[in-house]
């Protein structure tokens, strides 16, 4: 299995990472050979197994009551942000 | 008289209530070998000095008073992925350089509240990412049986604290073998619970059907009442069990007479280190000796765990680290043109290489096209090598086998290909895949450098691992050797 550049650099974008040249070059490598690790899995039939999700099986999902149970505390979580002015996230003008 | 920081939680535990032993005193000693050791190992990435010595004095303040819980005035490390209130929690990453968590890990609350005392926080791949810490943003740790060699990771920095006492016992998380793996490779005895038995609540996420909290300990006895206290339902975690925790330190001591045990034979594989065989094989004549049975049980799916693993854990980690935008919290680029630009350099500047490469294997792996070829296929798999081990679970008790291929390795040994480092996880990552609990214990040495005993148990089967390892290490005194240097 191998990647090229245009591969690295979609995938790149889809993730939304910014990745230098030297980077590049070095993961076309890695995810070619991890993709070579991975094509392993076609060794096994699967054709009549159903996909796992989750390593409990029959573990149902829990609901809540619908009530309030937070309080809120946004200026205590803000002062992880890196830029904040008056309670609000700030980011680069995305409207004009 | 046996030196402080030779006691095992349990007996501080003892020396505490009876007061022979004051909280401030014994956590004044683990502060000063952590001063002593640091700059040589590497295994705190902060030291809560002042936090500690104040957490002792209201410990000590409830032990005059007689309350007697087993681990008021313990002091234990966290693993630098737990949140801990008003403290920094980086999870060894420079994206989180600067954050400081606003709550406490279910895990940190509930040890809190049993009243241990926090020595500090321990380094680590950066989130959990890595088997020898050499990925973490704030330097690699150093293996205390041969510092020019790795602890193992992602737990190496509590591993490492362990081993060198400079800490009785620290928490750890394991998601491939992060807690086990080194375990193995510093000495010390490594669990790993069921899958839902430990809340992640506020433990910060890689893997999210993979991750689960445990501990790094001296001893079975000690991760027995660690765990008793960490363990348990919690609302605020999804996929936390609703299960009562059973009292592990009760069951220890059960005869292993009949105990039936599993030799997995793919475990014995060509990569298994012929001198790493010997001593497990010498810790099975020890535990036949104790009258279990053994016989050989082949998982015929098991070698395809790594390839599942490595589908599995990078697509559930492209999507939880999807939160590191450069706006909430986190690291952000400087001056960003725009939107796009500001998410891509934050992310690009904010993570490093391993991290990175997940991202990415993870953004293939399931993305248009390939969903089902990968992603579908690998949970298959898993579903295969689950089922594998469950048949298994119907002819014997626990399974047992070599945690690690080899001894650990030299620093800088296996950081060209992340294949051949994802190949040390080649015998723990099918625990995580089948959410079994599993432990690590220190079987022997090979060229001074110590050897792990896997133990795996089926689900919620945490207290026949605890006797096993805990009869085992009646007869072996291979977790009290300490390193040169740190005894």
């Amino acid at each position: 299995m191998s990647l090229n550049r245009q591969d690295i650099d979609k995938i790149a974008q889809l993730a939304r990472l910014a990745l230098t040249e030297s980077e590049v070059s070095v993961y076309v490598e890695n995810l070619s050979r991890i993709m070579t690790l991975v094509a392993e899995l076609e060794r096994a039939d699967t054709s009549q197994v159903e996909p796992m999700a989750h390593p409990l099986p029959g573990q149902r999902q829990r609901l809540r009551a619908d009530a309030v149970s937070e309080t809120d505390q946004h200026q205590l979580y803000q002062r992880n942000a890196p830029q904040v002015e008056a309670g609000l996230y700030l980011v680069p003008r995305v409207i004009e | 008289m046996t030196a402080l920081h030779e006691l095992t939680v349990a007996e501080l535990s003892k020396a505490l209530r009876t007061r022979t032993l004051s909280s401030v005193e014994l956590t004044r000693g683990y502060l000063a070998r952590i001063a002593q050791h640091q700059p040589a190992l590497n295994a705190f990435i902060s030291v809560l000095h002042d936090a500690a010595l104040a957490e002792a004095e209201r410990a000590d303040a409830r032990l005059q008073a007689a309350d007697s819980g087993p681990l008021v005035g313990v002091p234990i490390a966290h693993k630098d992925i737990f949140c801990t209130s008003g403290q920094k929690t980086t999870c060894g990453s420079r994206m989180l350089a600067n954050f400081v968590s606003p709550y406490d890990a279910t895990v940190v609350e509930r040890l809190r509240a049993a009243g241990v005392v926090m020595l500090g926080k321990t380094n680590m791949d950066e989130f959990a990412m890595g088997s020898s810490n050499e990925n973490s943003y704030y330097g690699p740790v150093h293996n205390p049986w041969d510092p020019g060699r790795v602890p193992g990771g992602s737990s190496g920095g509590s591993a490492a604290a362990v081993a060198a006492r400079l800490a009785p016992a620290a928490t750890a998380t394991d998601t491939g073998g992060s807690i086990r793996q080194p375990a193995a490779l510093c000495g010390v005895t490594g669990m790993k619970p069921t899958y839902g038995r430990v809340s992640r609540f506020g433990m910060i996420a890689f893997a999210s059907s993979l991750d689960q909290a445990g501990l790094l300990t001296r001893s079975a006895e000690d991760s027995a009442l660690l765990l008793g206290a960490m363990a348990g339902f919690d609302a605020r975690d999804s996929t936390s069990v609703e299960l009562p925790v059973p009292d592990y330190s009760a069951t220890l001591e059960q005869s292993l007479k009949g105990v039936k045990i599993g030799l997995v034979k793919e475990f014995f594989d060509s990569g298994l280190d012929g001198e790493n065989e010997q001593r497990i094989r010498a810790a099975l004549e020890v535990l036949r000796e104790q009258g279990a049975t053994l016989r050989e049980v082949s998982l015929p799916n098991l070698p395809l765990s790594v390839p599942t693993y490595y589908v599995v854990a990078p697509a559930e980690c492209s999507s939880n680290l999807a939160r590191f935008d450069g706006v909430r919290y986190g690291y952000r680029c400087d001056s960003p043109r725009d939107l796009l630009d500001l998410y891509r350099r934050s992310r690009g500047e904010g993570f490093g290489a391993e991290v990175k490469r997940r991202i990415m294997t993870g953004t293939y792996v399931l993305s248009a096209g390939y969903y089902d070829a990968y992603y579908l296929k690998a949970q298959r798999v898993r579903a295969l090598i689950s089922a594998d081990f469950e048949r298994a679970f119907h002819e014997v008790d626990v399974l047992i086998g070599p945690t690690t291929p080899t001894p650990a390795f030299e620093l800088g040994a296996k950081t060209a290909d992340p294949v051949t480092m994802y190949l040390n996880d080649i015998y723990t990552i099918g625990a995580n895949l089948a959410g079994l609990p599993a432990i690590s214990v220190p079987c022997g040495f090979v060229q001074g450098l110590p050897v792990g005993l896997q133990i795996i148990g089926p689900h919620f089967g945490e207290p026949k691992l605890f006797n096993v390892a805990h009869r085992y290490q009646l007869e072996t005194d291979w977790h009290r050797r300490a390193p040169a240097g740190f005894a």
